[in-house]
């Protein structure tokens, strides 16, 4: 047996159709994530007590158990209370929640990494609760969360491969599927590793240009 | 005879059991220059965020031109919140002026400056930022108007923090320790602003270790120690014969510094 990664790259369309999927699912669930953590976060710092407990219960069931399980009772489960998700859809889903999950605590301490003068600053000059959070909490928390908000979008990148098992048709289903199919495993695997850190490496560069678009505004004074 | 400024009425402030204010009466007077000085932990930096609201007083009152700031109290002692409207409106005639600044980052001076003529004042763009440019021509900071804090000095952001504070007209401008995170070098550039705002009439409440300014430029002295006002008077009368033997003793390490040639 020889390694001939021919065999797998002549199904290109079919690979090109299954990396679309997988770009898309991710950069919509990172976004809907970042949205819904930033949300959870929120509500955590200012809906009271009982908003702060709730919602850390979800973000520890969340954060403590692996997405695989998640995305199995989801699509799986799902039907037993009502929720008959096809593959896709559940995907998303599934992949914002458990994003939303470490972009609230990334946010979390976002809010506390703020410091609270600023704050009272924008009191004393009359600005609202809610013109507060827009104007001074969500553009000062860009810089300061964006390193790790980064991060974790490059773990998402990853994570959709786990949306194989529920038969979203994206690119580790479509490749392995195209390997079993001509006896080509190491191939189509060696394939998928190549087209994830080719991925990663995009997604990293991205943040880095942020980054340094942001750098000026650095937190150098007190 | 004209309303005090600010008034505070047997005002106390605990922080969980430590009690850090005990009973203030105090009354500033319009258009002076009054200075809160003492000791570290006596209380006067809580005494002013309380006139900014930025503290909940745990019982008296505040009046800001004869309105009550924040709750209102019976004599049985009962408290009651002012509506929000209200305090808002009372809080807007107060400009407060950060030992830390406290300048928003991401935006520029002239940002700074004009974000709340914008947002709160819904000025247009256009007039909001001429306006803000007026103000950081007074603090002398026009040339620096693009640039962001990370990009000034000490001294030059807390310039822009006052003129912040001056954009909004306030009647009273409270300060809280304004100097005391800046080099000595670059402390006379912040004075200097503030004896141009005292010259012009402002009411202010300074809270500062620079006796040397108090001496000079204050008009009503107030001596804090350990949550109690000890003593309040003309500079003439807390310089000249210290009565109180704490103010006294308070005075006595200033002047060991060789401070007395500014006394």
């Amino acid at each position: 047996m020889t390694f001939d990664i021919n065999v797998i790259l002549q199904q290109m369309p079919a690979i090109l159709s299954g990396a679309a999927v997988t770009i898309v699912i991710w950069i919509v669930s990172t976004i809907a994530g970042v949205i819904l953590g930033f949300l959870v976060a929120t509500g955590r710092r200012y809906g009271g007590f009982a908003s702060d407990k709730g919602l850390g219960a979800i973000v520890d069931v969340l954060r403590g158990t692996p997405f695989l399980i998640q995305i199995f009772l989801l699509y799986y489960g799902g039907p037993f209370i009502g929720l008959s998700l096809d593959p896709v859809p559940a995907g998303l889903l599934g992949l914002t929640v458990y994003g939303a999950a470490y972009f609230s605590e990334i946010f979390r301490s976002g809010f506390d990494a703020i410091p609270v003068g600023h704050i009272e600053a924008a009191e004393c000059v009359g600005l609202s609760r809610s013109q507060i959070v827009r104007r001074i909490l969500l553009p000062e928390m860009t810089m300061l969360v964006l390193p790790p908000t980064f991060n974790m979008a490059i773990l998402l990148i990853k994570e959709t491969a786990i949306l194989s098992i529920i038969t979203v048709p994206e690119l580790t289903l479509t490749v392995s599927a195209i390997g079993s199919q001509q006896y080509a495993f190491v191939e189509s695997l060696f394939l998928l590793a190549l087209f994830y850190w080719g991925l990663v490496e995009i997604a990293s560069w991205l943040g880095h240009l942020a980054e340094q678009k942001l750098s000026r505004f650095r937190f150098n004074n007190a | 005879m004209t309303l005090p400024a600010i008034a505070t009425k047997n005002l106390v402030k605990k922080f969980g059991t430590a009690t850090v204010l005990h009973g203030i009466d105090l009354e500033i007077p319009q258009g002076k220059v009054s200075c809160l000085i003492g000791p570290s932990g006596s209380g006067k930096s809580t005494l002013l965020r309380c006139m900014a609201f930025l503290e909940e007083a745990s019982a008296g009152t505040i009046t800001i031109d004869g309105e009550v700031l924040g709750f209102t109290e019976s004599a049985q002692g009962v408290r009651e919140r002012v509506s929000l409207a209200t305090n808002r409106a009372i809080r807007s005639q107060i400009g407060m002026v950060f030992q830390q600044f406290n300048l928003w980052p991401h935006m520029t001076a002239l940002g700074n400056v004009s974000e709340a003529l914008k947002t709160v004042h819904k000025m247009s763009r256009k007039d909001a930022e001429d306006y803000a440019m007026a103000q950081l021509v007074k603090v002398g900071l026009e040339e620096r108007a693009g640039h962001y804090p990370a990009q000034l000095s000490g001294g030059q952001q807390q310039r822009v923090a006052i003129a912040r504070a001056l954009a909004l007209k306030p009647k009273i401008m409270l300060f809280d320790e304004p100097t005391s995170s800046l080099d000595p070098e670059l402390t006379g550039e912040v004075l200097n602003v503030m004896r141009d705002l005292a010259a012009e009439g402002m009411t202010m409440v300074v809270v500062s270790h620079e006796i040397g300014f108090a001496a000079t430029v204050g008009e009503q002295i107030s001596f804090l120690d350990q949550g109690r006002l000890l003593f309040t008077g003309a500079p003439s009368e807390v310089f000249a014969k210290p009565r109180h033997p704490r103010l006294e003793q308070f005075l006595d390490t200033y002047l060991d510094r060789g401070a007395s040639m500014l006394l």
